[in-house]
C-alpha cells in the first residue's frame, strides 16, 4: 500500500522517482526552481509528464511509456485521484462561507447538503477555526484562511495530500501556529510537503527528499540526512542546530538535561514539546567555562572535525559550532577532547514542536 | 493618512498636486483632463441636440403610436431570445478561448470578433447567404418546411450574430483575469468539471458575465443593419425599434426623434445596470477582488 511515482518531464529537464508509505510524511526541500512544485504537479494530475509512471494504493495514477504518443497510456483525471493540494494562497473560494469551503469536497463526493455540512463543522473544529464558518474568506486573516484551507482539503478525505509551501505566506504569528495543527493532522497520514524551512522538514516529515536541477539529490530520513548531508543545499540547511526538548521557563530542555535559553515570538506552555534552533557559527568554543553574558554553556566532547568552507565545522554529537583554523590550532581541537560550547541565548530561537 | 504621499485635508496646497482630499494622488496631467472632456462633451452634446429637438406635448402620442408600440415589443422580445442564444453559444466559446489549448485558437477568436469591426450589413448578407432560400443551409432548411429569412427567427440570429462578441470578449477576459487556480483546487478536491463549471468557475466569473449579457442584449437593442438586410422591415414581424425609427424618418421626423430618445433611455438602462457594483456580501465584488490579490 504505497505512493509511487515515476515521471519525467523533458521541458523543464525534471526527472523523478520516489515511494511513499502508507502513512509516512516526506518533505521535498530544494532551490528553486528545482521542481519542487513541478513534482506535486504530477502527483495532482494538473501536469501531465511526457513519460512515467504513478500508483496509489494500487489504483494507477498515470501509466505513459517513454516514446508512447500523445493520447497512449492511462491518465486519471486530477478529480478522480483523491489527492488533495494545499497551497501556499489558501486559495478559498472567495463567493463562499468558510461552512461551504470545507464542505466543496463532500458536496462533490455526492454526500448531502446537511451530512457534508456536519463533515465541514468537524473539521473546521479539527482546525480551531469552527467560529469561523460563516465568514467569507475576504473577512479571515491569513492564517485564519490557511486553517480554512487545511480543513477544506482534508474534508476531502484525500489518499494524499500535497502541501506546497503551506506556510511561506503566513506572518511570523501564524506560521508556528499552523505549523503545530500541521503536525497534529499529519500524523497517520500520507503526505508530501515542499517546503524552504529546515524547521518544517524537522518537525513535519519522516523523511526528507532534497531536489536539486529536477532530479532527486538525495533522501533519507530527516535527521540523518540533515546530520550527514551529501548535497550542497542540504548542507546550507543542515548547518542549523536544531535541539528537540521540552519547554521550560526560559527555553528548552534537551533529553539530555542541558538548558537552552533563547528568544521566542509566540508564549510558549512549560512542559509542551519544542526545539532550539540556532546556527553553528553562533556557537564559540572554549577550552574552560565560560564566564560573562552568555548563558548558554555546555560541557561538550568532540566527535569530529571537518572543513566547512573557509572554516572549520567542529562537531559535538548533535550540536556543532563553525571556528577559523587558527582558533582550531590554538586551542589544539581533536576528537575525543572536552571542550565547552557557548551560544548566546540571543541567537537560539524557541519553537513549539 | 498624513505621511508623505497622503494628502492632509485641509492643508493650502493640496489642489496643486492634483489630488483631492481623502483620495490617494492620482497623477493626471491636466492636459489629458482637457482632452477627456472633450471626449465626454463629442458623447453628449449629440444627445443633447437630440433632446432638444423633442416636441415634448406630443412625445407620450408619439411613442405610443401602435406602430412604435409593436415595434418596441419587438425589439424587447427579440433582443431577450438573442441574448439568450448569445448566453447558450457564447459561454462555451468564451470558455473554450480562455481555457483550452489548441491549434487555430488565436485564428478562432479573430472569427468570433469579426463581426465587432463588420459592417452590419456585410453580415446580414453573408447570413441572408448562409439561412436565405438559396443559402448554404437554407436549402435544406426549406425542404424541411422552415423559412428563416424575413422572419421574425431572422431578427433574432441577425442579432445574435452581431452580439455574440460582446458576451464573448467580456467574458474571456473575466475568465483570465480570475485564472484556473481556483479550478485547479477545485479538481483536487474530487469535483468534476461539471461540478467546477457551476459552483466555481461561473460564480467567479458572475459580474464579468453580466455585464456581458447586458452588453449583448444593449447591442441586439441597437442593431439595425443586419437586420434589414436578412429580415427585412415588416410591421410587427421584423422591424424593430431601430427600423421604425428610420422608416419614421422620412415621413415624420418628430416621432423618429421621441423613439430615438426612448431607444436611448432604454440603452442608458442596461448599460447603467452592467456597471452597477453589487453589495460586498455578493458573489461578484469577491469575485472581482480575489484574483486581483493573487
Amino acid at each position: 500500500m504505497t505512493l509511487s511515482v515515476e515521471a519525467a518531464v523533458a521541458a523543464r529537464r525534471f526527472d523523478v522517482s520516489l515511494s511513499l508509505g502508507p502513512a509516512e510524511t516526506i518533505a521535498v526541500l530544494g532551490p528553486n526552481g528545482a521542481g519542487k512544485s513541478t513534482l506535486l504537479s504530477v502527483i495532482a494530475g494538473l501536469l501531465r509528464p511526457d513519460s512515467g509512471r504513478a500508483e496509489v494504493d494500487g489504483r494507477v495514477l498515470f501509466d505513459l511509456p517513454l516514446g508512447a504518443g500523445q493520447g497512449a497510456g492511462s491518465w486519471t483525471a486530477p478529480h478522480r485521484r483523491g489527492i488533495a493540494l494545499l497551497a501556499q494562497e489558501p486559495l478559498l473560494f472567495p463567493h463562499l462561507s468558510a461552512l461551504e469551503n470545507v464542505a466543496f469536497g463532500p458536496r462533490g463526493a455526492g454526500v448531502r447538503k446537511r451530512a457534508a455540512r456536519d463533515t465541514a463543522r468537524r473539521w473546521l473544529a479539527e482546525v480551531d477555526a469552527g467560529h469561523l464558518e460563516s465568514r467569507r474568506p475576504g473577512e479571515l486573516s491569513g492564517g485564519q484562511a490557511q486553517r480554512v484551507a487545511v480543513a477544506r482539503a482534508l474534508a476531502a478525505n484525500p489518499g494524499v495530500l500535497l502541501l506546497d509551501e503551506p506556510l511561506a505566506a503566513l506572518d511570523i504569528q501564524a506560521a508556528p501556529l499552523l505549523r503545530r495543527l500541521l503536525k497534529r493532522v499529519l500524523a497517520g497520514r500520507r503526505a508530501v510537503i515542499v517546503t524552504h524551512d529546515v524547521l518544517d522538514a524537522y518537525m513535519l516529515a519522516d523523511r526528507v527528499l532534497v531536489m536539486e536541477d529536477g532530479r532527486i539529490a538525495e533522501e533519507g530520513p530527516t535527521r540523518e540526512l540533515l546530520r550527514r548531508p551529501r548535497s550542497s543545499f542540504a548542507a546550507g540547511l543542515a548547518g542549523l542546530n536544531l535541539v528537540a526538548g521540552t519547554v521550560t521557563a526560559g527555553g528548552i530542555r534537551s533529553a539530555e538535561g542541558l538548558e537552552f535559553a533563547g528568544q521566542h515570538d509566540f508564549p510558549l506552555v512549560p512542559g509542551q514539546a519544542g526545539v532550539a534552533a540556532f546556527p553553528p557559527s553562533a556557537v564559540s568554543v572554549f577550552q574552560n567555562e565560560a564566564h560573562g553574558s552568555p548563558r548558554n554553556s555546555f560541557r561538550v566532547t568532540i566527535t569530529d572535525l571537518e572543513p566547512h568552507g573557509d572554516q572549520i565545522r567542529v562537531r559535538a554529537g548533535e550540536l556543532s559550532a563553525d571556528v577559523t583554523p587558527a582558533a582550531s590550532a590554538d586551542l589544539g581541537l581533536v576528537p575525543g577532547l572536552d571542550v565547552h560550547f557557548v551560544v548566546k541565548a540571543a541567537a537560539v530561537a524557541i519553537y513549539p514542536a | 493618512m498624513t505621511g508623505l504621499l497622503g494628502s492632509r485635508p485641509g492643508s493650502g496646497a493640496r489642489r496643486r498636486g492634483g489630488s483631492t482630499a481623502g483620495r490617494p494622488y492620482s497623477g493626471i496631467p491636466a492636459w489629458i483632463i482637457v482632452l477627456a472632456a472633450a471626449g465626454a462633451l463629442f458623447g453628449l452634446l449629440p444627445l443633447a441636440a437630440m433632446v432638444a429637438r423633442i416636441n415634448w406635448p406630443q412625445f407620450i402620442p408619439l411613442v405610443s403610436s401602435e406602430p412604435s408600440l409593436a415595434a418596441l415589443g419587438l425589439s424587447l422580445r427579440t433582443a431577450a431570445a438573442s441574448t439568450a442564444l448569445c448566453v447558450l453559444l457564447g459561454v462555451p466559446l468564451a470558455l473554450v478561448l480562455a481555457r483550452g489549448r489548441f491549434p487555430g485558437q488565436r485564428l478562432l477568436r479573430s472569427f468570433v470578433l469579426l463581426p465587432l469591426v463588420l459592417p452590419p450589413v456585410v453580415g446580414g448578407i453573408a447570413l441572408l447567404y448562409t439561412f436565405g432560400r438559396q443559402g448554404l443551409l437554407g436549402r435544406s432548411l426549406e425542404v424541411a418546411g422552415i423559412q428563416i429569412a424575413f422572419s421574425t427567427a431572422a431578427v433574432v440570429l441577425a442579432q445574435t450574430f452581431v452580439a455574440l462578441p460582446f458576451l464573448v470578449v467580456s467574458l474571456e477576459g473575466a475568465l483570465r483575469s480570475a485564472g484556473s487556480r481556483y479550478e485547479a483546487v477545485a479538481a483536487t478536491l474530487g469535483a468534476r468539471p461539471t461540478t467546477v463549471l457551476r459552483r466555481v468557475t461561473l460564480p467567479l466569473v458572475l459580474p464579468g458575465l453580466a455585464s456581458g449579457v447586458l452588453l449583448s442584449f444593449a447591442r441586439c437593442l441597437g442593431e439595425f443593419g443586419a437586420t434589414l438586410t436578412f429580415a427585412g422591415s415588416l410591421q410587427g414581424v421584423t422591424r424593430t425599434l431601430p427600423l421604425e425609427i428610420y422608416l419614421q424618418r422620412e415621413t415624420d421626423a418628430a416621432a423618429a426623434v421621441a423613439l430615438s430618445l426612448l431607444l436611448v433611455a432604454v440603452a442608458v438602462i442596461v448599460v447603467g445596470l452592467s456597471y452597477r457594483r453589487p453589495g460586498p456580501a455578493g458573489p461578484g465584488s469577491a469575485g472581482r477582488a480575489e484574483p486581483a490579490r493573487s
